[in-house]
């Protein structure tokens, strides 16, 4: 379900990382909660994040979450699919429905998040 | 948490349930999305038992009622609920409500669940002089509401009354599955549909069967979250959000329910007089016409001055887009106006659209 080579935030982000560069995303659990995406609102390409900022929005029919960034960065590409199919998020969380692209800036922020089994952890603590 | 009787019904369907005004109710089921237009093509079914009644009886029943509520309530019958509400002296909403006529002594008011208690205080600090009694009995019904096109067919074979003869706004005792019920053709969606209210100890029977009866034309359970965005498709105020007490009947563009001409009630003055010098802000419909959605308390900008907030905003699962009600100073209410709503940092264009936005047969 949670995809080894990915991190994750507290906040229900997942990030995977390829040499200096990262995609971004929320996780099944964290569409789960939310029930049909209809909007996702997304940075501007060169924005400059920092480590845990906002880095946009998504909604539901009912609720509106802030999504922040894993990592401090500079945002690369957007996922522009959710314009149009925002309910790409609720199909295929870890895949098609990626929120940006960034260049990371510090590795090291890594550290500071969690690997698949420890996130697994995490929700199962929420969930009870 | 208060639990209806139809709580662990909504727990073996797999419901997701949150809390709402100090009851535990199911938000949504299969999706809010997928509910929604079940309703819209098919049939859905709501456990809304949360909602409040309270019974005023006795001699001077009617005389009461009519004293309470600004609509005509000498025009019910046993055959026949109507929708008003509660008005204050200053011609605000205590309350919006269903009013039932059960006999000619005695009246069943439908209101809202957050409202139940304060009604029912408001109800009896106006009974003196009235020779009647109050009950407040909101936890002991049940109201199970079955709506969509497909509504009459799943529900008539299930009821001893003849239903497809019954208007809008009907109503009749009758019984399901051996339970009495009283039953009227109303609902708070925009589509056919009726509601059923009983005090049966085992209302699961009723849930049940019609789930069961309605296999057959693809009926859903639906939560909440259906519910609120199926009544803003149709208009269908909800209190705390579009009408409270610093709203106006009139200004809520609810003026057909207010009869003048029965006599006097609680608020009439504050309305005629409101209505002699014309009102000086309207509720209106809205659509966005950039991308995001706008939500109640949003700030809402006319040619750059914020003159309000939304009330009702939601994406509309059928039109596919952001729909909502503010008020607007009567000079901008007219369609077609355009205004802005600020969304975060961001202005974003609105504009002012018929209502309601969904009209039963109509396409979108």
């Amino acid at each position: 379900m949670y995809p080894d080579d990915f991190y994750y935030t507290k906040d229900h982000e997942w990030i995977q990382v390829k040499g200096d560069k990262a995609t971004v995303g929320i996780t099944e659990f964290a569409q789960k909660q939310l029930g049909d995406v209809v909007y996702v609102e997304l940075p501007e390409i060169g924005k400059k994040l920092e480590f845990h900022q906002s880095m946009g929005v998504v909604e539901s029919v009912k609720a509106v979450s802030d999504v922040y960034s894993p990592v401090s960065g500079e945002v690369l590409e957007v996922n522009k699919g959710l314009n149009d199919s925002p309910e790409l998020v609720n199909q295929d969380p870890h895949g098609k429905g990626w929120f940006i692209r960034l260049k990371i800036k510090d590795e090291t922020e890594l550290e500071k998040l969690m690997p698949a089994s420890e996130y697994e952890k995490f929700i199962e603590g929420i969930e009870e | 948490m208060k639990e209806t009787r139809l709580n662990s019904s909504h727990k073996k369907l797999g419901a997701k349930m949150i809390e709402f005004f100090g009851w535990e109710m199911p938000v949504e089921f299969s999706g809010v999305i997928d509910e929604h237009l079940a309703v819209r093509q098919k049939a859905g079914l709501f456990d809304v038992s949360h909602m409040g009644e309270i019974v005023i009886s006795g001699r001077m029943a009617l005389d009461f009622v009519q004293y309470l509520t600004p609509n005509d309530a000498a025009r019910l019958t046993p055959e026949k609920a109507q929708y008003s509400c509660l008005t204050t002296p200053q011609g605000t909403f205590v309350d919006d409500l269903l009013v039932y006529c059960l006999d000619p002594e005695k009246y069943l008011l439908v209101v809202n669940c957050a409202n139940s208690d304060k009604d029912y205080e408001w109800i009896l600090s106006h009974k003196e002089g009235f020779d009647v009694e109050v009950e407040n009995k909101s936890d002991d019904y049940t109201q199970i509401a079955l709506q969509g096109p497909r509504a009459l067919e799943i529900l008539k074979p299930l009821i001893d009354v003849n239903i497809e003869e019954m208007n809008t706004f009907g109503t009749s005792w009758g019984e399901i599955e051996r339970e009495e019920v009283l039953v009227s053709r109303t609902g708070y969606t925009g589509e056919d549909g009726f509601e059923v209210y009983t005090l049966s100890s085992r209302p699961e029977k009723i849930w049940d069967a019609i789930l069961e009866k309605g296999k057959a034309f693809s009926v859903v359970p639906v939560g909440l979250g259906a519910r609120d965005t199926l009544r803003l498709e149709a208009r269908l105020m909800l209190y705390g959000n579009d009408i409270d007490e610093t709203t106006t009947v009139l200004e809520a563009g609810l003026g057909w329910l207010v009869k003048y001409k029965k006599g006097e009630f609680l608020g009439r003055d504050a309305l005629l007089k409101q209505k002699e010098e014309g009102i000086k802000r309207k509720i209106v419909g809205f659509e966005l016409i950039e991308s995001g959605i706008a939500r109640p308390h949003y700030p809402v900008f006319v040619e750059g001055k914020k003159v309000s907030e939304v009330n009702s905003g939601t994406f509309s699962p059928y039109f596919k887009k952001s729909i909502g009600l503010t008020y607007l100073p009567v000079e901008h209410k007219e369609e077609g106006t355009e205004f802005e709503i600020g969304i975060r940092d961001k202005k974003v264009k609105a504009r002012v659209v018929p209502t309601p936005f969904y009209k039963r047969g109509e396409k979108g």
